[in-house]
């Protein structure tokens, strides 16, 4: 049998998941980790994007997260989401109308939004068209 | 007659008074249960976060952040949570004593205090009694939300890190059950050190991505945030429940009342008749 950590995802308002498993990959800033069983303590930060479990069974869930901070210790590792969900819950019509509209901000189009914020949603909905399509590939959904 | 009517008018007064204490009583009856579910919702996160935080000040980290480290303590700075709205028994006044006792224990100490206050409850209550208030915040009502804490929180943070005050404590009502609701005082900064891990056996340090002096400036915030909203939502929690249990007692009290004043009218219209038989069998007599 595969060795095993303990994950935890939680996010402000809810726990998402707690259990063992084989492999967890977030994105941070930095670039996309994979943490395995038994890696050194590590602290960082997450951008917004997809987080993908390896359970126990080999069976795998894809959750979406905003950003927040990611904590691996040899036994345990702990995601604090801003705010996350479960990939399957992610709209991706609203994701697109989302991305279409901060494109348009940026463009100059639309003057009701500014700089950053328009920036901040265009991250945020690529994220999420992101994890949409991690699920699609790995579910054939 | 003439006590009767008085003491019947007196019945109407404390029935409707009941109506109204039941009333609040079934109100936060049901904001209780919401309150608890928000509170339960939000306590994975804090949890965690304090565990996160607990093992970074056991690590040895590359870079020591203001509020992890000790200092001499010369002011302390409170961070209180109160209600907005009175009418739920001690809830209050039990924590606020609590804080003026541990006030004049630093007094005692040559250490001066100064308070952030959080709920109208508390604002009003200093500005009687005084103290030094760095900053208020209120109105928050049943759905707190983590923007309306965050200015007032960051008063306290920057004073920390300027050294204005060496030590920032949290105090709020403990949710132990419906019935009981403890006050706590938690010490926020500077860090308290978890217990340490038994993986580690030498000293060590977490890879940070990006840089460590980033990363643990926004972590920590994060962190001290966190644990305030979790004490409001749990404040709440303990207000809505102490209101329950209070307007409960007031509605038991009110029905007491209504019972021993029936008797009372009762005996004084009991008096009244016997009174009346009375001139008349007298009346008819003396024909």
């Amino acid at each position: 049998m595969a060795m095993t950590v303990h994950c935890d995802i939680v996010s402000a308002e809810q726990s998402l998941y707690s259990g063992l498993v084989e492999m967890v990959v977030a994105a941070g800033t930095e670039g996309d980790l994979g943490i395995m069983p038994g890696h050194a303590p590590l602290l960082s930060r997450l951008k917004p994007g997809p987080v993908r479990i390896v359970k126990q069974n080999g069976q795998e869930e894809i959750f979406f997260v905003t950003g927040g901070f990611l904590e691996v210790q040899p036994n345990l590792v702990t995601i604090l989401a801003d705010t996350a969900l479960r990939a399957e819950d992610v709209d991706e019509a609203a994701a697109q109308q989302a991305r279409q509209k901060a494109k348009d901000a940026l463009e100059g189009k639309h003057s009701e939004m500014d700089h950053s914020h328009a920036m901040a949603i265009l991250a945020e909905s690529l994220a999420q068209l992101r994890t949409i399509e991690q699920l699609k590939k790995k579910f054939g959904k | 007659m003439a006590g009767a009517k008085e003491v019947k008018t007196k019945i109407a007064s404390v029935q409707s008074t009941k109506k109204i204490t039941r009333a609040m009583e079934m109100v936060a009856a049901s904001k209780m249960r919401k309150a608890q579910e928000r509170m339960a919702a939000s306590k994975p996160y804090a949890t965690r976060m304090r565990q996160v935080v607990a093992h970074l000040a056991n690590a040895n980290p590359e870079y020591r952040h203001v509020f992890m480290t000790e200092r001499e303590v010369k002011k302390v700075g409170y961070i209180v949570v109160s209600s907005d709205r009175g009418l739920c028994g001690g809830l209050n006044i039990n924590l606020f004593k609590q804080v003026v006792r541990e006030n004049r224990h630093w007094n005692e100490q040559g250490v001066d205090t100064e308070f952030c206050l959080i709920g109208s409850k508390a604002v009003s209550f200093f500005r009687s009694v005084g103290g030094k208030v760095d900053s208020t915040t209120s109105g928050l009502g049943d759905t707190p939300h983590l923007a309306d804490l965050i200015g007032a929180i960051k008063v306290m943070l920057d004073k920390f890190e300027k050294g204005e005050i060496d030590r920032l404590n949290l105090v709020y009502n403990e949710f132990v059950n419906t019935m009981t609701q403890k006050p706590t005082t938690r010490q926020l900064l500077p860090l308290l050190p978890g217990e340490e891990l038994k993986d580690h056996k030498f000293p060590w340090d977490y890879i940070y991505e990006p840089d460590a002096k980033e990363l643990i400036d926004v972590l920590l915030v994060r962190f001290i945030e966190s644990q305030v909203y979790q004490g409001v939502v749990e404040n709440n929690a303990c207000e809505q429940a102490a209101r329950m249990v209070a307007m409960k007692a007031a509605t038991d009290n009110a029905g007491n009342l209504i019972k021993d004043l029936q008797l009372i009218y009762n005996k004084a219209r009991q008096a009244a008749i016997t009174q009346e038989i009375s001139e008349i069998v007298g009346g008819a007599a003396a024909v």
